[in-house]
């Protein structure tokens, strides 16, 4: 628990300042239209009234996905909320009674048309034609509609399989921002004006209403005025934020990228080496590219699997949907210019922390091995030119995966890195552990036979390859003996279920003497 | 775009509007408004159009993942034949569906969100495709009397004494061979590598 306080007490922080700050906000809202006396009239046809309001900050997915439900939440109220005010207008606009809820609504547009309160202005009309007549009702249902299918089209099991119906539907946010920021022209939310409070005090008048149109009474009629539109206040700067960072994608997407090479790696893995001016990386960090050719919209995101110390910047690319699929086409046919590509970023946070520790548990799992390549490059770096930002003194690297072959070109990384330990002597620096999930008999039995040969017959790398899932116990157990006395920070890419282990493992492990070893799980985003 | 399933997305699109129904018809019932008994409709509606959705169909390629407790749907669904498979189907039925909603402001947005479902259905039965329910694979238990032959009449050869202590030692480090009778859940066929 602690840990976790740590690691995320500023996000805790942020959100709730803005869960605070929404909750004020409505509240404040709510009481307004409950309590003042501008909204007396108001309330009388209505009984009260609700008006939400939006805000929108863009961070990051999950504060993308949780602004998106706040705004499904509120949407919600707001329709609901209008639609019983529009019943009751429209109940009172019927009434017969001589109530002051039927006068109020028979107030019509005399005198420079500002007096009428309910906008349902006859008996005959419907509150459905209200709504389409009127610029607050078509734009609430047009930007309605265009937000349940935006959230339709972006549910995981949409985003994932069929990305392109989600990223293009996405775009009618464009719509529906418009939309919002005209749509409380129109006044259709009304109080009474300052002079004619003056006049017709609520709480002096509104008994007497019988009698304000006779010349000798004190009180004259109320008159009413709209609220002017206010949404654009709270959505100008966010929606100003994301025109400048889509210019600024364009500016940088303009800027030439050369590719100095290009590798077909076994079970169609493309490497893509490129260079561009001004570039610079951290470990750990991401890019999103494009591709014209294929696609002019589409940005997808790969992680860096290069070090920062190269001096090109590599993505290892996997086919795994259309766009991916028709990449790999293209660079297959090998024509003679080469597609051009565009990359903008490099986005995310660098994993500096993986320097800091004496000894160093990276774990990655499946897809999650490609960030280690580069934190793995760049260690080496350091620790040949005996960097003194490089506390590591050892690593233990675990790779599980089902299969290896969409990873062989980690494994000739792990093989190259081998070869240059062994070169300089250092060959405990980098101890890693190959697990494969997805075995049965035959490669079972195959690995069995080829017991005593030096290197592992699937991966020719010199640690041989374990079958199964890691023992995690077993293996704390193994680094705790090892260095007793040590920080061990574990580093971990991959699903959830494992860092529950890890997390888990590492609170188990570690001593309750401060002095002794101490496993340090670090929750990184890779 | 081509390995897009409309489907799917119809299929996403058709439970949102089950549920924009079902709330709409619940404020406009509750609320006693004029004309509420276009949301009790509504309601009842949008639940029929909540479990009739609710079963996601096989994609074409890859697996699916079910929604939670879909296989009893599943098996309801599957009972309609042509009805639940043809996609055309669904198309005019959302969209038949969604007409008396209109006529009630509070469910006219249930409408619109079905009504554009149902001309998404529409696209994908023009594109062939069809609801497929998933099924789970009864898992075949390997049939252990089957496979194996008849058991050895006579004892195997074995080396003698000394060598035999050697063996074993090596044994328990590969984990390989495994002497005296044992059943084992796999088949085991001998391969020369």
């Amino acid at each position: 628990m602690g840990n976790w306080v740590v690691n995320h007490w500023l996000s805790v922080l942020v959100l709730a300042t803005w869960l605070g700050l929404n909750v004020f906000l409505f509240v404040h809202a709510f009481l307004l239209y409950e309590k003042a006396d501008k909204y007396y009239y108001t309330r009388e046809i209505l009984g009260f009234c609700r008006c939400s309001l939006k805000k929108q900050l863009d961070h990051n997915l999950t504060f993308h996905k949780l602004v998106a439900y706040m705004i499904c939440l509120h949407t919600a109220i707001h329709i609901i909320a209008h639609l019983f005010n529009f019943e009751r207008y429209s109940s009172s606009r019927q009434a017969t009674n001589g109530s002051l809820a039927s006068v109020l609504s028979s107030l019509s547009q005399e005198e420079e048309g500002v007096s009428w309160l309910n906008p349902i202005k006859s008996p005959n009309m419907t509150v459905t034609y209200v709504t389409f007549t009127s610029i607050p009702g078509l734009t609430g249902v047009i930007i309605t509609i265009a937000l349940v299918l935006m959230v339709t089209s972006a549910t995981e099991f949409i985003r994932r399989n069929y990305f392109e119906v989600f990223w293009y539907t996405h775009h009618v946010f464009i719509i529906y921002f418009i939309g919002l920021g005209i749509h409380g022209i129109g006044g259709i939310v009304r109080g009474q004006t300052e002079e004619s409070i003056k006049e017709n005090h609520p709480h002096r008048c509104a008994e007497s209403f019988e009698t304000w149109n006779d010349h000798n009474s004190h009180c004259k009629p109320p008159r009413f005025e709209g609220h002017p539109a206010e949404s654009w206040k709270w959505i100008l700067a966010p929606v100003v934020l994301y025109i400048f960072e889509r210019i600024l994608r364009f500016y940088r997407s303009q800027q030439q990228v050369v590719i100095t090479k290009v590798v077909m790696h076994p079970s169609k893995v493309l490497e893509l080496q490129m260079n561009k001016r001004g570039f610079s990386m951290e470990v750990g960090q991401y890019i999103f590219v494009n591709c014209p050719s294929i696609s002019y919209l589409e940005w997808h995101p790969f992680t860096l699997t290069s070090g920062p110390e190269e001096d090109f910047f590599s993505i290892h690319i996997r086919a795994v949907g259309d766009w991916t699929e028709n990449l790999l086409r293209t660079f297959e046919q090998q024509h003679s210019p080469v597609p051009r590509i565009q990359v903008d970023g490099p986005f995310g946070t660098a994993s500096e922390d993986v320097f800091h520790y004496e000894v160093a548990m990276l774990v990655g799992a499946g897809i999650g091995v490609t960030p280690f390549a580069s934190i793995l490059k760049s260690i080496w770096y350091k620790f040949q030119h005996a960097d003194h930002s490089l506390k590591t003194q050892t690593i233990y690297f675990y790779w599980i995966c089902r299969e290896i072959g969409a990873f062989a070109w980690f494994n000739d990384l792990l093989a190259s890195l081998e070869q240059e330990m062994e070169d300089l002597g250092k060959v405990g620096f980098l101890n890693y552990r190959l697990f494969l999930t997805g075995w049965d008999s035959n490669i079972a039995g195959h690995a069995a036979l080829n017991f005593d040969k030096a290197t592992d017959i699937l991966t020719g790398l010199k640690h041989k390859t374990f079958f199964g899932r890691p023992m995690w116990d077993n293996e704390f157990c193994t680094i705790a003996t090892t260095h007793p006395k040590s920080v061990v920070g574990v580093f971990l890419c991959g699903p959830q279920a494992l860092a529950k282990s890890l997390r888990k493992c590492c609170h188990q492990y570690s001593s309750l003497d401060p002095r002794k070893v101490q496993f340090f799980f670090n929750k990184e985003n890779f | 775009m081509g390995q897009i399933e409309w489907a799917m997305w119809a299929n996403e699109q058709a439970l949102a509007s089950g549920l924009i129904l079902i709330t709409g018809g619940i404020v406009a019932t509750a609320g006693q408004f004029t004309q509420w008994y276009f949301g009790a409709y509504s309601i009842a509606a949008g639940v029929f159009i909540c479990l009739l959705e609710y079963p996601r169909g096989k994609r074409k390629k890859g697996s699916t993942m079910e929604r939670c407790g879909q296989k009893y749907m599943t098996k309801v669904v599957k009972l309609f034949g042509p009805f639940s498979r043809n996609y055309y189907v669904r198309a005019i039925l959302h969209l038949g569906l969604s007409v008396p909603a209109g006529f009630l402001l509070a469910t006219i947005l249930g409408t619109a969100c079905l009504a554009i479902s149902s001309g998404i259905y529409l696209l994908a039965a023009t594109r062939g495709e069809q609801w497929t329910p998933i099924e789970s694979k009864p898992k075949e238990r390997p049939q252990v009397g089957a496979t194996i032959k008849q058991p050895p009449s006579n004892p195997p050869p074995r080396p003698p004494a000394e060598a035999r202590k050697k063996l074993s030692e090596e044994e328990e480090v590969a984990t390989g061979v495994s002497s005296g009778p044992q059943e084992n859940p796999i088949p085991v066929t001998d391969e020369v590598v």
